[in-house]
């Protein structure tokens, strides 16, 4: 194409990120270099072309040179991928060299549904929180809702460490500078290293490339998954992408809809999580987030629209995962098959929980305590200690075990409301406790 | 006929500008061409000389210059027989074919037959020299457990045609001429098995719109009791996530007593469809012996397929929905859901800088949402036919909050309105409709006073529930206590109802009918029982023989057994 050589010397108008630039036979979507800025085309009136600069435009100058490249963003994908860190337009941030065979375009188009296959995987944490009661499951899409300052990144790293996955991939979006580094040095240290790629973007740099960061993820999940293996993607923290896609669109004087984000957060944010998929014939892709609730509120357009998108969401509250609220929808899949009483536990001792939840408000306002309530209490709290701290670091089979110790530990078989065979069959021995 | 061509002036996301000469109709289709791909969209703007498109596929790629063709065709499908089991997206591309063309992905610019290419044994049933007119039925063939009319064209104008030549007896190609009709003014037509019919017109060919007044039944105790749905009726299901909205669809599309179900899953996820998809197939639909899918069309354009084919797929099931409806078919349509339509028209509408109203939704958001329910409806056919279309939604309002404007607009115009509850969810009480704010306008399948009465009793043990956490047990009269244990009873074991369980997830009207009067009857007597503990026990055993009740199968000697064990153990505590 002729105009890929031409370069544009007079930029019109800079605004926020966007420039615009008078050009002839530019396509929608393409990649440009504004200065040695890489830049995306996404509008065009008559011979106007809007650009969204990576970097920003800050310091942009109206003779600077545009140059567009006549293809649009791309990703280069290999298994040199792996162990390497880039940033959000895929610069190496890791002093590797940068990586150009093998270009794939990114933001490509949606998995054909009647390809889908329902999953029948669960995908092993060592933490009973989820292993247990909430089962994270192939080819899910689960977010962990979460506020400010709990630990997030470091369960997510943790997941990470633990899962039984073939690839990690981690896209990191307006993280701290040092968790960026923690995340990096936890994975090197445990070994993880060597089969993760990064997508990086912390909170200092360009806000485009931080809209980035998911596409460039996803779209080397894919290239993995279609080759046949488990990919597991890591998203942090996917309220700072939406917050990314709010500024863009209001320096685009696009009408906002709800608390200043644009109307298509949904799309946006479906577009990306629909992603995760179990490949008939191949591999999969898991894709576990993080949102952040501004102010804990779970009605914050963020955390809502995810809720509608995901299958189920994990609440991270004061340090644990939340029994009540969790969620994992397709746990169903999964929970049948791996021990008999699987499935009845995790019922039972959430009901019970649930239970103590009521003798503790009882105690709180006063009320009486009756000889089961302080059963209840006894439970609640060994419950607590014992399978929701998330230092808690055991296989499904030994936290099932666990259960019913710490069932036996506090009631009468009868008590549990569990049927009278698995009972027979797994109640612990009274003397083997202590 | 001559094609209207133009260029592209400019692309803004989904939205494309496109100059042109000539003749264009507003919401006609048009192609971009780019590479060697041809995009579809619709035009939905003509402003000062110039047209807005709204795309139906990524835009990446289009440049200013391209060349685009205008059609002259409204955004149509094609409608003909083999349209059932099929797996459609918005736009009516059959997905599994496109699966086997393009395979992983959904390729942009691919657009295949909706129709199956085959053949059909056609028998006529007009005759030379009949006169017909749109929606007539020139002949049948059989569609797995139907026999599908042939029908004329729904947009045929006048009434003055009359049949020419019609095929015998005999098997056709279904885009095989099978019949010829002429009019007074000696105009020609051939009519084949397949016909387009443009997916935002409503089709009116019937002699008059009913009022729906048969229940449908959904073996649903809490809706088909309390919150009824009638034939020809809408209703909608608004709830925030994670209540299950699409659970309860899903049963609804399995249980419901009609001919055909078409699920419009729109801007949802694909998991969920997925499901349906490997599901439906092994159920056996108890009316016929036949797998479900038989009866089944599914339109799926989730969450990450392009915005615009969102808009326009929840049209394409009504108007499929409304074809069966022309064969005397009783049909059920589930939209899930209306929000994410209701969003697409929203993404839209800011782009084309329409001066947005609450929430950035379109002025016209309540309009287009009453227009779509109302195509919904029992009617009566030419030939005296009865056949009906029932609209389902479901809402997904922002933060669980009702007082959206897309939840509004839909309250406004539907006849029954199933709201879910969260509280309700998080005690795994389900279907997790609130059955004190829910409502609905139609008759129900028990006797209507006394379901009244049991609801009030109901509100009444709400009542006495919320003022309890705060005075305790202990403040609570034995009278409101028992109260409050008979609305706990009618929750436990009649508005709840387990879907996995085998026999309880579906209950026919009969069996409501029996559980409910006999319920009734537990509910209105006047119990002697000395304190709250004692109260407590005997209706933690009344509601334990209920639920066993419920896992006996109907009319067989245990449910009579056990429902003579029920009636004997509460007369045991009434008052002389």
């Amino acid at each position: 194409m002729p105009n890929m050589q031409k370069v544009y010397t007079k930029i019109d108008s800079i605004v926020g990120n966007v420039v615009t630039v008078r050009a002839q036979g530019v396509k929608n979507g393409d990649l440009a270099l504004v200065g040695d800025s890489y830049a995306n085309v996404i509008k065009l009136e008559k011979d106007i072309v809007s650009l969204q600069v990576f970097a920003g435009a800050q310091g942009v100058s109206t003779t600077d040179p545009v140059r567009f490249l006549g293809r649009p963003m791309m990703v280069s994908f290999s298994d040199h991928l792996l162990g390497r860190i880039f940033d959000g337009a895929g610069v190496p941030r890791d002093n590797g060299p940068a990586l150009t065979e093998n270009l794939i375009p990114i933001g490509g188009p949606s998995f054909n549904p009647s390809k889908r296959i329902l999953s029948k995987n669960m995908i092993r944490t060592g933490i009973p929180m989820i292993d247990v009661f909430n089962t994270l499951v192939e080819s899910q899409k689960l977010p962990i809702f979460s506020i400010s300052g709990e630990p997030y990144n470091q369960l997510l790293s943790r997941i990470a460490m633990q899962a039984e996955v073939d690839v990690i991939i981690l896209g990191g979006m307006g993280l701290k500078y040092d968790d960026y580094m923690e995340f990096r040095d936890t994975l090197e240290k445990g070994g993880a290293m060597s089969h993760t790629v990064m997508f990086i973007h912390t909170a200092a740099d360009p806000i485009v490339e931080c809209t980035l960061v998911p596409d460039m993820s996803l779209a080397v999940a894919e290239q993995f998954a279609l080759e046949g293996k488990r990919v597991l993607v890591l998203l942090t923290d996917m309220t700072n992408f939406a917050d990314a896609q709010k500024e863009m669109a209001i320096t685009m004087e696009q009408v906002p809809s709800n608390r200043g984000y644009p109307g298509d957060l949904y799309s946006c944010l479906a577009s990306r999580y629909e992603k995760a998929v179990d490949i008939e014939g191949a591999g999969s892709i898991t894709i576990l987030g993080v949102t952040t609730m501004p102010g804990d509120d779970v009605t914050h357009p963020v955390p809502d629209n995810t809720g509608y998108i995901t299958e189920g969401q994990y609440y991270l509250k004061s340090g644990h995962i939340e029994p009540f609220g969790s969620l994992s929808r397709l746990k169903q899949n999964v929970n049948g098959e791996t021990r008999d009483d699987h499935r009845a536990l995790m019922d039972g001792m959430i009901r019970l929980y649930a239970q103590y939840k009521e003798s503790l408000e009882k105690k709180s306002m006063g009320f009486m305590m009756t000889e089961w309530d302080d059963k209840l209490l006894k439970y609640g709290e060994l419950f607590e200690s014992k399978m929701m701290d998330l230092s808690v670091n055991i296989p499904l089979e030994d936290a099932l075990d666990l259960g019913w110790n710490i069932l036996a530990e506090c009631f009468e078989p009868n008590e549990t409301g569990m049927k009278t065979s698995l009972i027979q069959e797994r109640w612990p021995n009274k003397e083997a406790l202590s | 006929m001559k094609v209207e061509t133009g260029y592209v002036a400019g692309v803004n996301g989904n939205l494309i500008k496109v100059d042109f000469d000539g003749s264009v109709r507003k919401n006609e289709v048009g192609y971009i061409l780019v590479d060697d791909k041809r995009l579809k969209g619709e035009v939905i703007r003509i402003n000062n000389g110039e047209v807005s498109m709204q795309i139906y596929e990524m835009t990446d790629g289009i440049k200013v210059g391209d060349a685009v063709e205008f059609t002259g065709e409204l955004m149509s499908v094609d409608l003909g027989p083999g349209l059932l089991t099929q797996v459609y997206d918005g736009l009516q591309n059959p997905l599994p074919q496109l699966a086997e063309q393009c395979g992983f992905f959904l390729d942009r610019g691919v657009y295949l037959d909706a129709i199956p290419d085959r053949n059909w044994d056609f028998t006529p049933v007009a005759e030379v020299g009949d006169r017909v007119r749109a929606g007539d039925t020139i002949g049948t063939v059989p569609e797995g457990l139907f026999t599908h009319h042939i029908m004329v064209p729904f947009t045929l104008r006048g009434t003055d045609w009359t049949v020419k030549s019609i095929k015998k007896h005999g098997s056709y190609h279904v885009r095989e001429t099978i019949c010829t009709i002429a009019n007074d003014k000696g105009e020609e037509r051939e009519l084949s098995m397949v016909f387009t019919q443009p997916i935002k017109q409503a089709v009116d060919c019937y002699a008059e719109k009913l009022r729906p007044n048969e229940p449908l039944v959904t073996k649903i105790r809490c809706i088909d009791a309390f919150l009824p749905v009638a034939k020809g009726g809408t209703f909608c299901t608004p709830g925030p996530f994670g209540a299950g909205k699409t659970v309860l669809q899903h049963m609804q599309a399995k249980n419901s007593d009609v001919d055909i179900v078409i699920v419009a899953a729109c801007g949802e996820r694909a998991g969920e469809v997925v499901e349906v998809l490997k599901e439906f197939p092994e159920l056996i639909d108890p009316k016929t012996g036949r797998s479900l899918m038989e009866r089944t069309i599914i339109i799926c354009n989730t969450s990450s397929m392009p915005v615009a084919a969102r808009e326009a797929s929840v049209y394409t099931a009504v108007t499929l929905a409304e074809y069966y409806r022309q064969m005397g078919l009783d049909v059920l349509m589930l939209a899930d859901s209306t929000s994410r339509w209701a969003q697409a028209m929203r993404e839209m509408s800011g782009r084309l800088e329409e001066i947005p109203g609450e929430e950035a939704f379109p002025a016209y958001l309540e309009s287009s949402i009453a227009a779509f329910y109302e195509r919904a409806g029992k009617v009566r056919l030419n030939d005296d036919r009865i056949a009906s279309i029932t609209i389902g939604g479901t809402v997904s309002p922002a933060g669980g909050n009702f007082e959206e404007p897309v939840t509004q607009a839909t309250l406004k115009v539907v006849g029954a309105f199933h709201g879910l509850a969260r509280e309700r969810s998080d005690a795994r009480k389900y279907p997790a409709i609130h059955p004190v704010d829910s409502w609905s306008k139609y008759k129900g399948v028990v006797d209507t006073d006394r379901m009244e009465q049991a609801r009030s009793i109901l509100i009444r043990s709400t009542e006495v529930g919320q003022m309890m956490k705060v005075v305790g047990e202990e403040g609570t009269s034995n009278e409101d206590y028992i109260t409050y244990q008979k609305g706990e009873l009618l929750d436990a074991v009649y508005l709840q109802q387990n879907s996995f369980d085998p026999i309880d997830a579906a209950c026919v009207p009969e069996r409501q009918r029996k559980e409910f009067d006999r319920l009734y009857d537990a509910m209105m007597q006047t119990y002697e029982i000395a304190d709250k503990k004692d109260i407590r026990a005997f209706f933690n055993q009344l509601r334990q023989e209920f639920l066993d009740w419920h896992g006996t199968e109907f009319e067989t000697p245990e449910f009579e057994k056990q429902e003579k064990k029920i009636s004997d153990f509460y007369m045991s505590k009434v008052v002389s």
